[in-house]
């Protein structure tokens, strides 16, 4: 069985400053890592591996050649093969352009159960190149997962939603997204460190290779464009302090929150 | 000349640091207060292979290197001096001398478990009369049939009591002085050898250092390590390399505490501003940092050389003599950059502080280095 976990490097946002007058991120220094649900998606793939025989995992990124890194360290976590998709066409890729993109890559592996990708990347947060991808490929699609199970040729994969879950039953293939509350994701071996830097395991495929389809790649095949970023400014408007002791001043943040129907 | 780490060291130290972060910071300031060994840590670093990091794959090493080594035992040691020590000492005295002076028998039942972390390994050199004196051993092993018959006992042996395999050093002939030392590969279930006083330390107090007895005790002729008589160049050369593992120790906590540091003046706020803006306190600063600077690029240099078969003792010396200074002298001040607080166990300084002492000490003292660079520097 083929598990094919789709991830993307990211600035590690928790070092990141923005450009007060440009409203861009300040990308210089800034360390890269694998975006963090990616890492669970691929956690979650690696303990399907530890448990039952002949699972192999492909790991396969779209991005520039610096991605290489973040496919590495796949591989010193336990991935058996890394697939990098880099190519000038892909640049300025959108959501839509970005899961041609990866969907051709999958195409072209070819024979796998379970696409497994993060819920939502921390630079974009867009959450949308996981369940495009499964449109491309129609396949069914299970987002927000926060357990999962393999019973013979079938998932069944418990959905996180905002007040509640469902658990959701699907043969495969299927395409899952991962959310942190799905597992803890192992560190890199160092063995595994050597291993990844001593191998060919990381496959570099370009466009052509992979025979995506031109007019949806990159900046020209994306249909959304960024005109502007900025960074909104601080809200106006004053804070209350709530006085009297403990007990009263809950009591009456409560009220005030369920006149406004907050809660 | 190239100061870059390669790509695969560059990864263990991210790995090294975010291991360090999750795991290991957390429950620094606990064990160091209830000087609690802790077992779970060595467990994860065995996990990861972080416990033989610089030794073949095929000997159950990570197939790494010296440097990845030191680089492992800094990120360690800038939060917790005391897993930078189970790591260096495990690694550099109770795994190295058998990857380097064992039979083939010898490695694969005593060096695999090693290296993958299954087991933990120590070194006794030290007796309670011969410290810095190593040749004046009093332990003897005497050769009775298929087995050495070993009495005496050592103290201040680091990871004693929590590990399973203990390169022990005892003179099998006392008439040839420090040819007459010997090095054995003792089991901990061997019958006559116990552990002794748990010591109580001012610092790495999470850290085992026991006094180890060999009452007749019976190791089997297989185990000597090397042949009868090269105990002491065993001792030496181990110990050549265990600085190194000290010296990145040294600077971790160096380097750690200036971390520290640098958040905690930032956010100190007297005379109305936040006391990094004085430039009394940044010229402190900028000397700290130019100093664990300084002490990483000898470590870094002694961890190449070794990684690269080139001469490291006189580099080991170096390392070791001034990143030990660097640590006291770096962690001393930042006490006194943290003021009242530092003195607290609010803050993890002092704790930083009373680590970095033994760096001075151990593995051979400041004074044994001086001694090993100017006998090279004079020869």
């Amino acid at each position: 069985m083929n598990i094919i976990v789709c991830i993307k490097q990211v600035p590690d946002t928790n070092e990141v400053r923005i450009d007060p007058v440009r409203g861009t991120l300040i990308r210089e220094g800034v360390p890269s890592i694998i975006n963090p649900d990616d890492r669970n998606a691929l956690e979650e793939a690696l303990k399907i591996k530890d448990k039952m025989e002949n699972v192999k995992v492909i790991v396969l990124s779209m991005g520039p050649p610096q991605a290489d890194v973040a496919l590495r360290e796949t591989l010193a976590m336990g991935a058996d093969e890394a697939i990098l998709l880099s190519d000038r066409a892909f640049a300025g890729s959108d959501t839509w352009a970005t899961s041609t993109a990866l969907a051709a890559g999958i195409k072209k592996i070819g024979d796998y159960s379970i696409i497994f990708c993060g819920r939502q990347a921390i630079d974009g947060d867009t959450a949308q190149v996981g369940p495009q991808i499964a449109e491309h490929l129609n396949l069914p699609q299970i987002t927000y997962v926060e357990e999962l199970k393999i019973e013979g040729d079938k998932v069944i994969a418990k959905r996180a939603l905002e007040d509640g879950h469902f658990v959701v039953e699907s043969k495969m293939p299927v395409l899952l997204t991962a959310i942190k509350e799905l597992n803890e994701p192992r560190y890199p071996s160092i063995k595994g460190i050597y291993n990844a830097y001593s191998s060919d395991n990381v496959k570099v495929l370009s466009a052509k290779d992979v025979e995506a389809d031109f007019d949806n790649l990159g900046l020209n095949g994306s249909p959304t464009q960024v005109n502007k970023s900025f960074t909104p400014p601080g809200r106006s408007g004053e804070g209350e302090i709530l006085q009297g002791s403990g007990r009263e001043a809950v009591e009456s943040l409560v009220l005030r929150l369920k006149e406004k129907h907050l809660i | 000349m190239d100061f870059n780490l390669t790509k695969a060291q560059q990864m263990v130290r991210n790995v090294m640091k975010e291991f360090t972060e999750k795991e290991v910071k957390p429950i620094a300031a606990e064990i160091d207060e209830t000087e609690r060994f802790p077992i779970e840590t060595v467990e994860k670093m065995a996990k990861y292979n972080m416990l033989g990091i610089p030794f073949p794959v095929e000997y159950g090493g990570a197939g790494g290197d010296e440097l990845s080594y030191a680089i492992a035992v800094e990120e360690l040691s800038k939060a917790c001096g005391t897993t930078g020590v189970i790591c260096s000492a495990h690694t550099s005295l109770g795994c190295w001398p058998i990857y380097k002076y064992g039979t083939e028998e010898q490695k694969q039942k005593y060096l695999i478990p090693l290296a993958k972390g299954e087991h933990l390994g120590a070194f006794g050199l030290t007796e309670p009369n011969a410290g810095t004196d190593a040749a004046g051993q009093q332990t003897t092993a005497i050769l009775d049939g298929d087995n050495y018959i070993l009495n005496g006992s050592k103290i201040f042996i680091t990871n004693g009591g929590q590990s399973d395999t203990y390169i022990i050093f005892a003179m099998t002939d006392k008439s040839k002085g420090t040819r007459g030392i010997s090095a054995f590969i003792v089991e901990k279930d061997f019958p006559g050898f116990s552990i002794g006083k748990i010591e109580e330390k001012m610092g790495i107090r999470a850290s085992a250092t026991a006094e180890l007895i060999f009452q007749n005790c019976k190791v089997p002729k297989e185990n000597l390590l090397g042949k009868e008589g090269e105990g002491f160049k065993i001792a030496m050369s181990t110990l050549d390399g265990g600085r190194i593992g000290i010296a990145a120790q040294a600077l971790g906590i160096a380097s750690g505490a200036l971390d520290e540091t640098v958040k905690y003046i930032k956010e100190r706020q007297q005379f109305g501003r936040s006391i990094s803006k004085f430039q009394g306190l940044q010229w402190m600063v900028a000397d700290m940092a130019t100093e664990i600077d300084a002490a990483r690029l000898l470590v870094y240099r002694a961890a190449y050389n070794k990684a690269n078969n080139l001469p490291y003792s006189k580099e080991a010396a170096m390392a070791k003599l001034f990143a030990a200074q660097c640590a006291m002298n770096v962690t001393t001040k930042c006490v006194q950059l943290f003021g009242g607080y530092g003195y607290t166990k609010d803050y993890p300084i002092e704790r930083m502080m009373r680590d970095a002492k033994i760096t001075e000490i151990y593995e051979g003292t400041s004074q044994v280095q001086q001694m090993v660079i100017s006998a090279a520097v004079l020869k």
